[in-house]
């Protein structure tokens, strides 16, 4: 069994994240700083930024450590495609990367403010994130992503109160081959089997979910 | 409610043709095709459930409630349960689905000989074989409530399906043909960690989130005995080819399933409940089952089963694993 890193926020300061081994090593402190560029699309408090219209921005504060990181580094390194998050992954070194996926990590989440919901979206995206649609080999996200889709390790970021215009760009690109930094195809094989119906219903669902 | 009937599925016709959906898929799913002559079951949804007006509102409790144990069985963790399964574990899709051991035939095919205890079981004895081996525990009381409503769920699903129609599409997780290399430990953790580590962990330990188990383990204190079913290498290897990884049925080569399910299967787990004190006695004993698993040989230099490890579970034998005999019945009277 995986252990589970504790964090501590005491009275405003920031300390580095103890971990296991697989964890990321990195000083919340230094990753505030490095940080500063992140801010005016994620937001100061690492909320991010719904835009139904255009590309929105992603909640990044509370999301694990090891999953930002890797994100970081894909688009660093173009495995993960994307023209805007291109120039600030690349304006960042190794460690910088590390510190600021820590920093975010331990950020409370916010609760985004998305648009409301039809009671048959809701019945839709709560039924997919929850119960899958095994007729078309759609499994729960909560299989991978959680009981209440609040993350699963480094692997299987959180998606309760993310960002909903985020989770439908994302479940569009996997859709679309052009994200595809996924392990083993997992959200390839899930996104391409969905209507635009099922992700506009999951995007908003999780959206009104508690992030924590 | 849906129709079921026997269906005649024309060779080569494909699964986005059945469901209706046509999409170039990427990571297409890959099952067999159901053989002709087969009955083609339609498991109900619970959507079907709550619009079907044919069955009373106190049923619908109770299969709901069979639903949750089935979906949720670790609910009954320390009492029945010793170990981190759930029944949807390996009966995937709400147990509903073809080639991931569907639970309705049970209630159809059964009471009825099963050479794994070498006598007639009912649909009751064989969900307490889950318990007793799967679940590293023991089983809800034979009539008890929560057998009945994990009875209701399964045969509610059954609705249509022909009483002692053996010949089923999909049942079980199908039939792997023999692999052409015969299966190996080091093939085997090579596909493991490219494949199943990054859900069941590096060390198949699985992955909790806050104490409940999101991916299982695959071998060691929370997975299942050395009793189960899964135990056997060709069950787990067409489980693994039909299920896995997690929504992508039939990715794998059998070569590969073969091997990853013979890695898998060469951990130590929980005793079998029917251990007699030695595991080469044991297998000896429950040869038309152990010729399938590696339990009572060497690998890697030890005896696998060879200790007296029950996990959690604070008793080693259930009480309900227990031969049945029956005299001749007459039929003068």
């Amino acid at each position: 069994m995986k252990s589970i890193s504790m964090v501590l926020l005491l009275g405003g300061a920031l300390v580095t994240a103890t971990a296991s081994a697989a964890a990321v090593q990195g000083d919340a402190r230094r990753g505030q700083q490095a940080a500063a560029v992140c801010v005016s699309c994620h937001q100061a408090n690492g909320g991010g930024m719904n835009m139904p219209q255009g590309e929105s921005w992603p909640r990044l504060a509370g999301l694990d450590a090891g999953y930002l990181y890797k994100q970081l580094q894909d688009f660093k390194a173009g495995t993960r495609v994307n023209a805007t998050m291109a120039p600030f992954a690349n304006m960042l070194d190794d460690q910088q990367m590390r510190d600021v996926a820590v920093y975010y990590s331990q950020l409370p989440a916010p609760a985004p403010t998305p648009p409301s919901l039809t009671p048959a979206q809701a019945e839709l995206g709560r039924k997919l994130v929850q119960r899958g649609d095994w007729d078309r080999y759609i499994p729960a996200c909560n299989s991978c992503h959680g009981p209440n889709a609040q993350g699963v390790g480094a692997s299987f970021p959180a998606l309760a109160g993310q960002q909903p215009g985020y989770i439908k760009q994302q479940l569009l690109a996997w859709q679309q081959g052009a994200r595809h930094n996924d392990p083993l195809n997992l959200m390839l094989a899930v996104a391409e089997r969905m209507t635009e119906a099922d992700i506009e219903a999951v995007s908003l669902w999780l959206a009104h979910q508690p992030a924590q | 409610m849906r129709a079921t009937q026997a269906l005649w599925i024309a060779a080569g016709a494909s699964l986005s043709a059945l469901a209706g959906w046509a999409v170039a898929e990427q990571a297409p799913v890959k099952l067999p095709e159901p053989k002709a002559g087969q009955y083609v079951h339609q498991a109900p949804t619970l959507e079907d459930l709550a619009q079907d007006p044919n069955i009373k509102p106190q049923l619908k409790q109770v299969i709901r409630k069979g639903y949750d144990l089935f979906m949720n069985t670790q609910q009954l963790r320390g009492e029945y349960v010793f170990n981190d399964m759930n029944c949807r574990t390996c009966h995937m899709g709400e147990g509903r689905k073809m080639w991931a051991a569907p639970v309705w035939p049970a209630t159809t095919t059964l009471p009825d000989y099963r050479g794994k205890n070498k006598h007639v079981n009912s649909v009751e004895e064989r969900i307490a074989g889950c318990f007793s081996f799967s679940m590293n525990g023991k089983p809800p009381a034979y009539g008890s409530d929560t057998m009945l409503a994990l009875v209701a769920y399964h045969k509610w699903m059954a609705s249509g399906a022909p009483v002692y129609e053996r010949n089923i599409a999909g049942r079980g997780f199908g039939k792997l043909p023999e692999p052409e290399l015969k299966p190996d430990y080091a093939r085997g953790e090579a596909v493991f960690a490219e494949n199943c580590a990054v859900c069941h962990g590096a060390d198949g330990q699985g992955q909790k989130v806050n104490g409940q188990v999101v991916f299982p383990p695959l071998w060691g204190d929370g997975a299942y005995n050395w009793g189960a079913g899964m135990t056997r290498i060709f069950t787990a290897a067409a489980f693994i080819k039909h299920n896995m990884p997690l929504g992508q049925p039939g990715k794998l080569t059998d070569q590969q399933a073969w091997d990853v399910a013979y890695f898998i299967n060469a951990h130590e787990r929980p005793q079998d409940p029917r251990y007699t004190g030695d595991a080469r006695e044991t297998r000896e004993k429950y040869l038309n089952f152990h010729k399938h698993t590696l339990y009572g040989t060497e690998v890697n230099g030890r005896i696998l089963g060879q200790h007296t490890n029950t996990g959690e579970k604070p008793f080693l034998k259930p009480a309900v694993l227990r031969p049945r005999t029956f005299e001749q019945g007459s039929d003068q009277w």
